[in-house]
């Protein structure tokens, strides 16, 4: 089971169990539900805006798997207080962390300690369940109306 | 019929199989339970294909050269064994398709194209797979038929007096899955289809998961059509077979147009081959024919009844082990079952148990089985589900569950 625990870190094993930031916020400045056809995963990312495009405070709610889900709740723990392109920063630094060759270098000061998740590298079918909340939170940050896939 | 289950070796027919010694899953012994998904092939098969291409390869109902006749002779010959397999009255009455999907999709098209009309009344069951699904919502909304649901209850089964109550003068078509991929439900195909012939009703049985575990004979159940999917019953993929009663295949207009289908064409005119060639447009997948044909024997040879009291023991076996796994709750749980062990898991997400279970070399399905309706029954997104195929062995299911409590140490 040891290759699997390089997958499974305590930290996410931590965040499926006990998620942070959990839950639907009252009158959010933006929302967008994400959504995994494949998996069935389902979030909504819930977003308070403050001065300077700063992300006030964050929220998601939602069901899939424990990398989806400690996913989301590791995101929103990142990302209060950040700026919405110091978002945008993060999300790009993820998805090219996990979409990377397992042997390739990526920027690990670009991801934060989101680099909990670099193991998802070793697992092409997982890459859409770790990417669900962050393609979410773009979605909800570009205010776009309907649901995103990572299908 | 009892069956002495001890003259069942398992072990030598595990040797038939290849694979089941040569992959080797993260480096541990493969246990291969996703087999409702896809099974794997003996050796009879793979040297039937080899040899069909080694020896014997050329396109069939062609050539008036020795290859031709040589593949030609091969390729009708499945056509007998798959009539055989169904006991079926014909072998004008098996036809060959690219798979079971294509099967349902030639009827639904074919008969449901030529005969079915605005306000007539198709129904299937909420246990269907999405390929006895979506060819009826299609030829549905094509024609202004009306699709109708017969339920299930919470252990499974289709509700009977439900589905006979929906049964009327309106309904024109009938589509059952024989045995549930999702559930394992095996359905009383012959009470349900006598119950729809006696309103004037057709029936088409989606037996995909039923051949690979149960004897199946269409003049016993009478159905009007039944299907299967040949790579879940040791054959290749790519390749399906339809058996559909001579009258209606007579009256069904083509699915497709191509070469091989025709008698004659003039720009005027074309006039259709007979059955069950009309069906049959462009050169076939001649080789997944040979392979068929090849599985078919293999299976005969060790014999349908006792794969079928082989897999009941190991069933049974596995729905007790896995009960008394901590926090599992078998999902689909009806009295008559063959092939399907789905469960869900209090402390893990299907898809996480999918991965631990990989890194044991455990290889099951993990989502919703292309049953969507049912895992929505069931109000869970998705559902864990080993499957079980003629090779499996008690050990097998031993290694599941000691892999499950893997997975509860992890993640409870």
């Amino acid at each position: 089971m040891a290759d699997q625990r390089a997958l499974y870190q305590q930290v996410i094993l931590d965040h499926n169990k006990s998620p942070r930031n959990y839950g639907e916020m009252e009158c959010p400045d933006h929302k967008a539900e994400g959504y995994n056809a494949l998996c069935g995963d389902q979030f909504t990312i819930y977003l308070k805006m403050g001065e300077g495009d700063v992300i006030e405070d964050i929220t998601f709610e939602g069901a899939g798997c424990a990398i989806s889900k400690s996913s989301a709740s590791v995101m929103t723990t990142m990302l209060k207080g950040k700026t919405q392109a110091e978002a945008q920063q993060l999300f790009t630094g993820f998805t090219d962390m996990v979409t990377s060759d397992v042997d390739a270098p990526f920027d690990k000061d670009m991801v934060g300690k989101a680099l909990v998740f670099s193991g998802v590298r070793e697992y092409p079918v997982r890459v859409k369940c770790a990417t669900l909340a962050w393609h979410t939170l773009m979605s909800a940050l570009e205010d776009a109306d309907g649901t995103i896939s990572t299908e | 019929m009892s069956i002495e289950t001890s003259t069942y070796d398992v072990q030598a027919i595990r040797k038939d199989f290849p694979i089941l010694a040569n992959a080797r899953p993260h480096a541990k012994p493969l246990v291969y339970l996703d087999n409702a998904a896809s099974n794997q092939k003996p050796q009879v098969v793979i040297d039937a294909i080899a040899h069909y291409y080694t020896h014997q390869n050329s396109n069939v109902h062609r050539g008036i050269h020795h290859l031709s006749q040589v593949a030609t002779l091969h390729y009708d010959a499945v056509r007998e064994k798959v009539r055989d397999f169904f006991n079926a009255p014909s072998a004008q009455e098996i036809v060959f398709t690219s798979g079971n999907t294509d099967a349902i999709n030639l009827v639904a098209q074919s008969y449901g194209g030529a005969f079915l009309s605005e306000g007539d009344e198709v129904v299937i069951t909420e246990m269907e797979h999405h390929s006895n699904i979506v060819p009826w919502q299609m030829i549905c909304e094509q024609t202004g038929a009306i699709l109708r649901i017969a339920p299930m209850n919470d252990d499974g089964d289709v509700i009977l007096e439900e589905y006979e109550a929906m049964l009327s003068e309106k309904t024109k078509f009938v589509g059952i899955v024989y045995v549930s991929n999702a559930l394992g439900t095996v359905n009383p195909v012959k009470e349900m289809t006598r119950m729809a012939h006696d309103v004037g009703a057709v029936v088409l049985l989606d037996a995909a998961q039923a051949a690979p575990h149960l004897r199946i004979d269409v003049q016993e159940l009478d159905c009007d059509f039944l299907s299967i999917s040949p790579h879940k019953m040791c054959g290749p993929t790519g390749i399906g077979a339809l058996y559909g009663k001579a009258d209606l295949l007579d009256k069904m207009p083509p699915f497709k147009g191509g070469g091989d289908m025709i008698l004659s064409v003039t720009f005027d005119e074309t006039i259709y081959n007979e059955v069950p060639y009309k069906f049959e447009a462009g050169t076939p997948n001649i080789a997944g024919v040979i392979g068929l044909g090849a599985a078919i024997d293999y299976m005969m040879n060790i014999g349908l009844d006792q794969i079928e009291a082989h897999e009941a023991e190991l069933l049974a076996y596995g729905t007790k082990i896995l009960q008394q796994v901590d926090g599992l709750r078998m999902i689909g749980t009806a009295k008559h079952k063959a092939g399907v062990l789905g469960f869900v898991l209090d402390a893990a997400h299907p898809h996480d148990i999918g991965q631990i279970l990989d890194g044991e070399g455990v290889a099951i399905r993990a989502g919703h089985h292309c049953a969507q309706p049912v895992m929505k029954h069931f109000g869970i997104p998705a559902t864990s589900r080993a499957s079980l195929s003629l090779y499996n062995t008690k050990q097998d299911l031993d290694a599941l569950v000691v892999a499950l409590g893997n997975v509860n140490e992890m993640f409870g």
